[in-house]
């Protein structure tokens, strides 16, 4: 197989000797620190928080380590490497996460420097994706080929990358940091619940600039990001962020891990007061030694090179023929296939959601088989996105077939993007070490219950999101159809909400009742689909309905037995 | 003082567990008076509640001192047919491994 | 404590004064920033040089009207993950044009020293039983930064700078 290059015309950041040379002193600066733990000369209260910003946690069974996949975009040879890890050193499979990365659940402390040494091979890292400082970025992973976009995200999550690498002031921030940014008028990043979300767009001069949304966040309280500014031109765009961390990293509460995010800090100073000491802050660092300079984009932007897209036109013969003469594939196309910005290209979803699977898992032996496939169809590169599934960005849409006969076969195909089946869910109990309850067998149940790709597609777009606890890393509270975990004197319960929308229209889910079990959950999960589907006009969404008709009719479904 | 499993059944003892630094394994302590470490539940001492406070500071001071292990604590379980059942689902996780993976953890090589 | 300049244990010509006790009139001596809001005029006409200590909640707007009187700021960290004082240093630098010494006092691990250095600190105290081995190899084991700073690193490119050490 033709192994494509990483970085070069593949649409991936490619590092050059400086990047390079960074990353392995930071390999090695984290080896001195696991020896400086290991020999007493730092406490474990001391090592955690650098631990921790090389992405290693503590968790139930073992270390995990959280490999940093920036803003979800990686090449084939990355992808390889995680599964070579994964065969080394871990038991032979990666999860992919809702902040498009991927953990390893069996590490050893011992074996650390010598995997960060490893991925240092292929210009990947772990840098950040924990600890109090600014996380991995995240974007749309569509970026680059959808057909809405209007600016480029991936460019400006890279420049914030290496700005907020061991940033000297904001690296011992009050809590966690995370950004996210969208480039079309779409979001499919959710931009409003994150610490700042960030809409690129331009104005009629075609000049790029930046909508700031902050003070967004799920977890315990949960709060829709606050617009403190429509318009950042893009020379301001480091300036503007280094004075909302500033102000964050002097007024943010520390006194109180619950309230320490910025989310409670726009709540409790209000919007327009935090507004205010983000412009005060702002006008007093704008100037040119935070000045993007556009060389400085274009600089980055080169760096990416693209793919080189062939000419060609939409819905070919053989496409067409295929879907007809296949139903199995034409119904992945109409579900996890979405249309690229250039002619005759898709994008295509793999799923990591099998029916009764593990949400995100992948085995080694998985990652192998996309990375040959993205060599073949996708100019050697591929995404991870917050949905946990993978995506493979650039395919012609006369090797789609070709494509999906291979997922196909390798259990990699289910057609269920965005459906019910598509369920989000952190590791939960079986796992991590925070959780109250398990999130994955629940997950598992839903999906084998709704196995049948007929009746998924027929539901159609739903989202379920499952969190084993407050902490919402499955992100829950903005499912249509949230779950959390809760124990109860130490029985796993788990409470339901619904209406919960994570894109434009962000909407916190409410609680449609009292938690139940988990078997009295999957029950419930059918009974809210059978009251949608009976109530549903013609075009609607799961969220239509329910926004038309309330909570009501669900709420005396699911609680009619009790 | 430790307890033998015949002596306890349906009442909750106490067994004192923590993660092996250098690797992560989860481990609990053993009994006898030379503070060590096993890997299963199956082999740790047990306690009775008064006990165990003396003993997990005893353990807690050996293995934090000594860079051996983190978040040494105690947990409850119960004895039921020679059977050790952590009274939390997350002790029993720890004990086994993951529900989702039965091939995975201290339950695979069970 | 030992105290940490350059990179290697120095001899500390400061001394730190508690509430309460008498401020040596003859040598440089650092009071908390309560007692000089206090006593502020006792220390008129005072020919040895001042130092202020500030609780990691002080931050510099409150501090920066009577820095022409501080010949050294120590900046407390409370815990070495509470971050303010690196805001509350470079805010010194670079908003109120401060130059005099500014020291980390209280809880700082050598992890943190460059860290220290680029947001303006010159100096920082550290654990009694600290491995100055560990500071010093804190100068030189990363050479790559992507920010400008106050250690002023040198341009790699538009981005990346060399970090000196």
């Amino acid at each position: 197989m033709n192994h494509i290059a990483p970085g070069r015309n593949a649409g991936v950041y490619s590092y050059d000797d400086i990047d390079r040379r960074f990353v392995a002193e930071r390999v090695e600066q984290f080896r001195a620190q696991v020896e400086r733990r290991l020999s007493g000369e730092l406490t474990e209260d001391e090592f955690k928080p650098l631990r921790l910003m090389n992405g290693l946690y503590l968790q139930l069974h073992a270390y995990m380590l959280r490999v940093a996949v920036p803003y979800g975009v990686l090449t084939s040879r990355q992808l390889r490497k995680l599964a070579e890890i994964g065969r080394k050193y871990d038991k032979g499979y990666g999860h992919f996460t809702t902040r498009q990365n991927l953990q390893f659940n069996w590490i050893k402390l011992e074996d650390t420097p010598a995997i960060l040494h490893e991925l240092a091979e292929v210009d990947m890292h772990a840098l950040q994706t924990s600890g109090n400082c600014v996380r991995n970025v995240t974007t749309d992973q569509f970026v680059g080929a959808a057909r809405d976009e209007v600016v480029d995200g991936r460019v400006y999550a890279e420049i914030l990358r290496q700005w907020t690498t061991l940033h000297p002031e904001f690296t011992f921030l009050p809590r966690k940091f995370k950004i996210a940014i969208m480039g079309s008028d779409a979001d499919r990043a959710a931009i409003r619940v994150h610490d700042v979300g960030v809409f690129a767009k331009r104005n009629e001069r075609g000049e790029v600039g930046f909508t700031f949304y902050v003070g967004g966040g799920l977890g315990r309280s949960p709060f829709i990001g606050k617009l403190i500014r429509d318009w950042v031109p893009e020379e301001d765009f480091v300036a503007y962020l280094e004075a909302i961390l500033r102000v964050y990293n002097q007024y943010g509460r520390r006194d109180n891990i619950y309230k320490a995010r910025i989310k409670i800090l726009v709540h409790e100073l209000g919007q327009e007061k935090f507004t205010r000491e983000v412009e005060e802050e702002f006008a007093r660092l704008r100037g040119p030694k935070y000045r993007l300079a556009p060389e400085i984009v274009d600089e980055i932007r080169r760096r990416f090179g693209g793919p080189a897209f062939e000419t060609l036109t939409d819905e070919p013969e053989s496409f067409q023929a295929a879907k007809a003469a296949n139903p199995d594939f034409a119904r992945w196309v109409a579900v996890n296939v979405l249309a690229h910005k250039v002619p005759g290209y898709a994008a295509a979803t793999i799923s990591l959601k099998p029916a009764g699977g593990i949400p995100g898992d992948a085995t080694s032996e998985q990652m192998e088989l996309v990375a040959d496939l993205a060599d073949a169809h996708s100019f050697g590169e591929l995404r991870v996105s917050h949905v946990q599934n993978l995506v493979l960005a650039h395919v012609r849409q006369d090797a789609l077939f070709t494509l999906w006969t291979a997922l196909e076969a390798n259990g990699l195909g289910t057609p269920n993007a965005g459906l019910i089946g598509d369920i989000i869910a952190c590791p939960g109990l079986d796992y991590c070490a925070l959780a109250n309850a398990r999130s994955i067998p629940l997950a598992q149940a839903i999906s084998a219950r709704f196995a049948d790709p007929a009746r998924q597609q027929a539901i159609g777009e739903l989202g379920i999101k499952i969190s084993g606890c407050i902490n919402a890393c499955g992100h829950h509270h903005v499912g249509a159809i949230g779950i959390l975990g809760v124990d109860k004197k130490g029985e796993e319960f788990y409470q339901i909400t619904v209406g919960g929308d994570p894109t434009l229209t962000t909407a916190i889910g409410d609680i449609l009742g009292p938690a139940v079990t988990a078997d009295e959950t999957v029950d419930a999960i059918e009974a809210i689909v059978e009251v949608y589907l009976s109530n549903r006009h013609d075009g609607e969404r799961f969220i239509d309905t329910l926004k038309r008709v309330g909570h009501g009719p669900f709420k005396e479904r699911v609680y009619a037995a009790h | 003082m430790a307890l033998n499993d015949q002596s306890s059944n349906e009442a909750v003892l106490k067994a004192i567990t923590a993660n092996r630094l250098r690797d992560g394994e989860v481990i609990f302590l053993a009994p006898g008076p030379d503070l060590r470490w096993v890997e299963r539940l199956d082999d740790a001492a047990l306690f009775e509640d008064a006990a165990t406070d003396a003993a997990l500071a005893a353990a807690k001071a050996q293995a934090e001192g000594e860079q051996f292990a983190v978040d040494v604590y105690a947990f409850d379980l119960r004895v039921a047919d020679g059977q050790r059942v952590p009274v939390k689902t997350r002790e029993r996780i720890r004990a086994l491994g993951p529900t989702v993976r039965i091939d995975l953890g201290k339950q695979a090589a069970a | 404590m030992p105290l940490i300049k350059d990179g290697r244990i120095v001899e500390d010509e400061w001394v730190a004064v508690a509430d309460g006790e008498p401020v040596p009139a003859d040598r440089p001596a650092i009071v908390t920033f309560e007692r000089w809001q206090a006593e502020r005029a006792s220390f008129d006409g005072r020919n040895a040089a001042l130092g202020v200590r500030v609780k990691s909640g002080t931050l510099a707007p409150a501090i920066a009207p009577d820095l022409d009187r501080f010949a050294l700021v120590a900046i407390e960290f409370p815990k070495f993950r509470d971050g303010r004082g690196f805001s509350t240093a470079r805010e010194l630098r670079e908003r109120y044009g401060y130059e005099g010494e500014i020291r980390a006092v209280g809880h700082v691990i050598p992890d943190q020293y460059r860290f220290l250095l680029r947001t303006g600190f010159t100096s920082a105290e550290a654990p009694e039983n600290t491995n100055p081995e560990s500071w010093a190899h804190a100068l030189t084991e990363i050479t790559v930064a992507f920010q400008p700073s106050l250690d002023d690193p040198q341009p790699l490119s538009l981005l990346r700078r060399r970090l000196g050490s």
